[in-house]
């Protein structure tokens, strides 16, 4: 069977046994969808919750005394500002200003900061941080084996998990997490997500995963109408992309800038130099040449990832993200161009497979969830 | 298990034709459908079009991934099932009924009489999953 050579997370059987469709995710074998199938899950998660194993994520520890200062100088955002508690969205760059990969920050306390990264980057992202130590006083762990990750998310998210916890997950605000117990599993209980809805992350070790994976399903009354659905890949970037959501390796690389993807908001240049400043700082001072936007189609059709884009039968960018956006019933996309042509309402068009459709330059995010 | 009417003929390409004298209604089997997963989209033809044998007259959307449609049966196109533009998931609910999506007059009569029977294509799945 060709997924012998894949990586499995703990679930694999639970996913095969709801029907999961596994393909090859980054060397991963996951499920693109379970039996419900995407546009169900996708709606399951805006409407009730969404249950995401994401067990494939990776999750590198940096403590001793110089561990916020080493991955302050590593990363964009300003690990100083954090709380004990607190997490923030964060990337790694290059000495040219590019993408390494985004990863949330956790600073459990002073010394110990938990930075978790894609899992098709995890190799990647732990050779870039180890290679850049020195001499600082900072103890490096790829602890990526030690941890399952599931999300819970949704507007029924917290109802469903606090089922299961004594801890008050009304008291922890956005990007903010706890430790505690989750039906008797010691866990990190993360108030974050990629959906653009409320929900949780629950990181424990992995010989609970399908304990915990189980008991959410049971919890959330997996199988009954208005109940919880297990939710794969494809819903997964259906969900990210309605919320306006970067994807490494489409709206981020290792030759885009925070700036150009509209993460300008986490890249503070007044906290000092780190990997990459020097040429953000330039990029800043003369503006930008590209920039990405989100687009909605007008003409019937659907935009691809990697299509090209034309202004005027000028080619001048390409569809870094395309799909379907089920919630609004929409087809969406997000698209680097050139500065001149990245405003609200630009029209622009999209070669589909030979056939030139128009979309429309829109505001992102595309969704935003009712507090 | 798939759902493989009898009255019907198939193609190796998962796609179904019901006979009518001249006429051959086409869309994509049971299989195919479930293989797609959800349809959020159908390219079709228009009326007029002609198509060889094995032609690619239009395309059918998932949320994922393009795949083509191929015509089993050489024709030019008489009808297409508009009502796919509103509702292509019909596809995904009624591969069968609704979810039909081009009629042609076919230019050899009898080339569907050459497709499998719907045993035949039942054989044919268990050599593919």
């Amino acid at each position: 069977m060709y997924s012998e050579n894949l990586k499995k997370t703990p679930l694999n059987a639970e996913h095969r046994e709801l029907g999961g469709k596994m393909v090859d995710f980054g060397g991963w074998d996951m499920p693109v969808q379970y039996s419900a199938g995407v546009i169900e899950e996708h709606m399951a998660t805006r409407t009730r919750a969404g249950l995401f194993d994401v067990s494939h994520m990776g999750e590198i520890w940096a403590e001793g005394p110089d561990a916020i200062e080493f991955v302050n100088r590593l990363t964009t955002n300003d690990v100083t500002k954090l709380v004990d508690g607190q997490a923030h969205y964060s990337a790694l760059t290059n000495d040219l200003g590019g993408v390494v990969d985004d990863l949330l920050v956790y600073r459990f306390g002073q010394e110990r900061l938990l930075l978790v990264v894609n899992a098709a980057t995890t190799d990647k992202d732990w050779e870039w941080i180890a290679s850049h130590k020195a001499d600082e006083n900072v103890a490096l762990r790829n602890a990526s084996a030690d941890y399952c990750q599931i999300a819970v998310q949704g507007p029924d998210a917290l109802g469903i998990l606090q089922g299961l916890t004594e801890t008050e997950l009304d008291s922890i605000k956005y990007y903010h997490f706890a430790t505690g117990s989750v039906d008797g599993v010691e866990s990190i209980i993360s108030r974050t997500g990629y959906t653009g809805e409320d929900g949780f992350e629950v990181y424990a070790s992995p010989e609970f995963a399908v304990h915990l994976w189980n008991k959410l399903l049971k919890t959330g009354n997996y199988g009954q109408e208005n109940g919880i659905l297990p939710a794969g890949l494809a819903a997964r970037n259906t969900l990210r992309l309605e919320a306006g959501m970067s994807l490494y390796g489409h709206e981020l690389s290792d030759s885009i800038t925070p700036y150009e993807a509209n993460l300008g908001w986490i890249t503070k240049l007044q906290k000092g130099d780190f990997t990459g400043s020097e040429e953000l700082e330039k990029q800043k001072e003369e503006g930008l040449k590209r920039k990405l936007i989100g687009f909605e189609m007008k003409d019937r059709g659907i935009a691809r990832d990697d299509q090209a884009v034309y202004v005027d039968g000028e080619k001048v960018g390409y569809v870094t993200s395309g799909s379907p956006a089920p919630y609004l019933k929409k087809n969406i996309g997000f698209a680097l161009l050139p500065v001149e042509f990245a405003n609200i309402g630009q029209e622009i068009t999209i070669d589909v497979r030979g056939k030139h459709l128009i979309a429309e330059v829109v505001p992102t995010p595309f969704y935003k969830r009712q507090k | 298990m798939s759902n493989i009417p009898e009255n019907l003929r198939y193609s190796k390409d998962h796609e179904w034709v019901k006979v009518d004298g001249e006429t051959a209604t086409i869309g994509i089997t049971d299989y195919a459908q479930n293989s797609l997963g959800d349809v959020v989209y159908v390219d079709m033809p228009r009326v007029g079009d002609a198509f060889e044998t094995h032609e690619a007259f239009g395309s059918v959307e998932s949320v994922k991934a393009v795949s083509e449609i191929f015509t089993p049966l050489a024709g030019e196109v008489s009808e297409v099932n508009s009502g796919l533009n509103d509702t292509p998931e019909s596809v995904n609910s009624d591969p069968y009924g609704t979810g039909w999506m081009i009629k042609i007059k076919m230019k050899n009569p009898g080339e569907a009489d050459a497709m499998l029977s719907a045993v035949e294509y039942e054989e044919y799945l268990t050599t593919v999953s």
